[in-house]
């Protein structure tokens, strides 16, 4: 057993003895005990993120303004939204690899049937609306394939994801011959380049996005079914859940989510590059974001505060990096270096609990 | 007697709950020592200090009059006591040898290779010298669970460890295997080798132990020779005098069975009564299922019956409980639930479809082990607990999972509580009450008391039989253990695979059940 050195006082896995807890006066201090635990892990992030705001506003005088924390907000959010989805997916103790690819492929599927011929088109000119409606069928198709794939298929998710990686990034350069699409119609790119005052239209989606999936997940039915396939899959089949529909439902969600993360993306640069998505290798960061909040790598645990305040996280250091003026040639190894110590950080502030390990 | 383990003044207590309160414990060379206790009177705990997996927070452990090696040295502690545990620390893709020298390949001394041919030597050499027939080359995943147990046996002897811990060793063991064991217990105390030797079972522990050790709720509450007990002696020890337990009162009212105490027995009367409906028929039901085949099995289930299924393990009794229940998929035969066909293989079907399912293996089927009692318990029900949007309130699900919790004395720090810090005996309650949730029609339970303390046993043995009563549901329990089946009102005995023959008025004799259980007699009554 690990010794758990997380302030939560997680009770370790003990043989509680017949009769030396009562039952009556147990539950108020348990209740109490529960929640501290769950409050602590939600916030065990806090510090280290009050810490890098302390830092950034060192390092720069415009860290701590609103128009700064606005761009944060604007250029984390289409991460944010497929850090929703890959966290789904973690829960049910699956992976995916493939969202980064999705996370480009799906725009550029839409921007290919809206844009002119003149432009790399594919000439049938869609409206952008019924773009978002495909953007988001091929979102689902390829959650479909992915679930099909793994969870029918009975095949690796790593081996699977990786595949499906390469083949859409394929797919994203192939349709338009390697070419970026510009000149997108205003209501496509809407949701990642909008605002209200200050406030990115972005953001407040990603944070509706959040709060929605963390309500989803706490009191929907089928959100606690996640948590149970993911924690036990065989208890959960025992109990009359439908493992597969589960699962292969998560895996649909997770691609749509991250097709609207990728709608996002293309709307703040107002275009869709054959870098989008697995060109930049966003999924690094993407696991990284919902790691660092403590969604646990072999399913069943996290939350969508944690996922969110990994995103944050990201999106600051990111920020005071910009800031300080860091040579570029640097920056990518100061970057990882920073999310591998988080990573660290989080894992001691958070710290899995060891309750279960065998 | 010079003592080879000595354990003085050991406490430990995790957060609020002490778990060991100053226990003083000895076993000498050539000892055979049982421990018993209840689920949670911190048996795993000392296996735990006495493995060297955990420090104590006070007190010592001596080995030989020295001090142990430090906690965590696995290494220099397993030169003394080395621990079969109850669940198998096998590697199952490597060979015999390669498990019996597992974190050990390395001669001392030799070059830092492996030295294939030494291993497998002196594995022969032990296996030889002990009397085990199993040869070195065999891949472990070929092994049966009596063959891996004495892998486990001999990588101790490897060793050479002076002291070997039995963690609950007959189990998974059939009666011949077990018999089997006792001799090889024998052999090593004869040998000079000291036995900690943990059960359930007191009649193992009265056949192969000299001396006994009973723990309750932590305490060391009596040690001395088996000669001088009775089982009676050994139960009262364990659950301190007070026999019943069982809080009144949590008891299901309706409940045939007598509120704790002596051994469940269904009213004489109740073989007589009037049969209720049929609720399950199983016809020609097969399976080629590794657990045990079928071959073609046909019987029926009516409403407020228990039925048993018993036989050996691999006479297909766990099997036909899983196919039944949708776990696994038949090869064969159809399953119908009041006259409806029930899809194979699909368990979300056939639960709708009524049928209860009470898995075999708790710790991998039975509950997910980080959410709390609560909503394990209604994991079953969570359709009819939620809205018409799916939305489920955490105290809606308190408020249905109490009932069934409460029904079963389930002790807990409060709904919420991850089944994973309960005791054994009480998450196998969750799993209980997860099943009773759904009201279902008909109950299939597969070793349901399987690593369950006494009381507890007698508390889950009457629940199902005062389920069935009360609700008319039918149950099926497919166990080994043939002290359950004294809920039954009737018992059908496999034989590989095939019903073999039917005990149909309780109560049923002991010894004519273990003759049919090996496909001697048919032990079918005059009518």
């Amino acid at each position: 057993m690990i010794s758990n050195q997380a302030p939560q006082g997680g009770a370790p896995a003990v043989e509680v003895s017949d009769g030396a807890v009562s039952r009556v006066g147990g539950s108020i201090g348990s209740r109490l005990r529960g929640m501290n635990v769950s409050v602590l892990r939600e916030v065990a992030l806090l510090p280290v993120l009050v810490l890098l705001i302390v830092v950034g506003t060192v390092v720069s005088p415009a860290f701590l303004t609103v128009s700064n924390f606005a761009g944060i907000g604007q250029q984390s959010s289409a991460l944010g939204v497929v850090v929703v989805g890959e966290s789904l997916i973690l829960l049910i103790g699956g992976m995916d690899l493939s969202l980064e690819s999705t996370f480009g492929l799906a725009p550029m599927v839409a921007a290919w049937l809206i844009v002119p011929v003149a432009a790399y088109g594919s000439g049938t000119d869609l409206s952008p609306y019924i773009g978002i409606l495909v953007l988001l069928a091929v979102g689902a198709a390829v959650g479909l394939l992915n679930g099909l794939l793994i969870v029918k298929g009975r095949l690796n998710g790593f081996i699977v994801t990786l595949g499906m990686t390469i083949v859409l990034a394929g797919l994203q350069n192939g349709i338009v011959k390697a070419q970026s699409l510009f000149n997108l119609p205003y209501a496509f790119g809407y949701l990642g380049s909008a605002s209200y005052g200050q406030l990115p239209v972005s953001l407040i989606v990603a944070a509706v996005i959040f709060v929605l999936t963390g309500l989803f997940l706490r009191y929907h039915r089928a959100g606690r079914a996640i948590y149970a396939v993911g924690g036990n899959p065989a208890a959960a089949r025992a109990a009359g859940i439908k493992v597969e529909r589960v699962k292969i439902g998560v895996y649909v969600a997770g691609s749509m989510l991250a097709a609207i993360g990728g709608l996002m993306e293309a709307g703040r640069v107002s275009a869709v590059t054959g870098q989008q998505g697995y060109g930049e290798g966003i999924i690094f960061s993407v696991f990284a974001a919902a790691v660092i909040g403590g969604v646990s790598l072999k399913g069943g645990r996290g939350n969508m505060v944690g996922a969110a305040s990994g995103v944050i996280l990201l999106g600051i250091v990111g920020d005071i990096l910009d800031l300080a003026n860091v040579s570029n040639y640097w920056i990518e190894a100061i970057d990882g270096a920073v999310i591998l110590f988080a990573l660290f950080l989080a894992r001691v502030v958070g710290g899995e609990s060891t309750a279960e390990e065998r | 007697m010079t003592s080879l383990v000595e354990v003085t003044g050991v406490e430990k207590r995790f957060g609020t709950t002490r778990a060991l309160r100053g226990v003083d414990l000895s076993i000498a060379a050539g000892q055979c020592l049982g421990l018993v206790g209840r689920n949670g009177a911190g048996k795993s705990t000392l296996v735990s200090i006495l493995s060297g997996l955990s420090e104590p927070d006070a007190g010592t452990v001596r080995f030989g009059g020295e001090p142990a090696p430090r906690v965590g040295d696995i290494g220099r502690w397993r030169e003394w006591i080395a621990t079969v545990f109850q669940h198998s620390m096998i590697v199952p893709h490597l060979s015999v040898a390669e498990n019996v020298f597992l974190g050990a390949m390395r001669s001392a001394g030799g070059p830092p290779v492996v030295n294939w041919r030494a291993m497998r030597r002196s594995t022969r050499d032990i296996m030889g010298e002990w009397g085990l027939d199993i040869a070195p080359e065999t891949p472990c995943r070929e092994l049966s669970v009596e063959q891996l147990q004495l892998v486990e046996i001999a990588r101790a002897l490897a060793r050479g460890a002076r002291c070997v811990l039995l963690d609950e060793p007959t189990a998974a063991l059939e009666r011949q295997a077990s018999q089997r064991l006792f001799e090889r217990v024998r052999q090593l105390t004869a040998a000079g080798v000291a036995v900690l030797y943990i059960s359930h079972h007191l009649e193992e522990v009265f056949e192969i132990c000299q001396d006994v050790a009973v723990l309750r709720d932590g305490e060391l509450v009596l040690a001395a020779p088996t000669a001088s007990l009775t089982k009676d002696d050994l139960v009262a020890a364990m659950v301190g005098g007070v026999t019943a337990a069982v809080p009144a009162g949590a008891q299901e009212p309706a409940a045939a069975a007598p509120a704790g105490g002596g051994p469940v027995a269904r009213e004489p009367a109740a073989g007589d009564l009037p049969r209720g409906d049929v609720v399950l028929s199983v016809d020609g039901l097969s399976s080629g299922s590794a657990r045990g085949r079928l071959a073609g099995v046909s019987l029926r289930v009516h409403a407020g019956e228990v039925v048993g299924v018993t036989g050996l393990l691999s006479a297909g009794v766990a099997t036909i409980g899983r196919v039944i229940a949708g776990a696994e998929a038949a090869a064969g035969g159809e399953v119908r639930l009041r006259g409806r066909r029930v899809p194979s293989g699909q368990r979300a079907a056939a639960q709708r479809a009524g049928i209860g399912y009470i898995p075999e293996d708790r710790r991998a089927e039975g509950f997910v082990a980080h959410l709390g009692v609560a909503e394990n318990t209604t994991m079953t029900i969570t359709r009819e607990l939620s809205g018409r949007l799916g939305l489920l309130a955490p105290r809606r699900r308190a408020a249905a999972a109490a009932p069934f919790t409460d029904r079963l004395s389930l002790v807990s720090s409060g709904p919420g509580q991850p089944v994973a810090e309960l005791s054994g005996g009480n998450q196998q309650k969750v799993t209980v009450a997860r099943t009773l949730a759904h009201h279902p029609s008909l109950i299939v339970a597969i070793t349901p008391t399987r690593g369950v303390d006494v009381a507890s046993k007698e508390l889950l043995l009457s629940s199902l039989a005062g389920v069935a009563a009360a609700s008319g549901a039918g149950v099926l329990l497919c166990t080994d253990e043939l002290s359950d089946l004294e809920i039954c009102d009737r018992v059908v005995v496999l034989v590989r695979g095939e019903i073999f023959t039917e005990f149909s008025s309780p109560p049923f004799d002991r010894d004519a059940l273990i003759l049919a259980t090996e496909g001697l007699i048919t032990g079918q009554e005059e009518e």
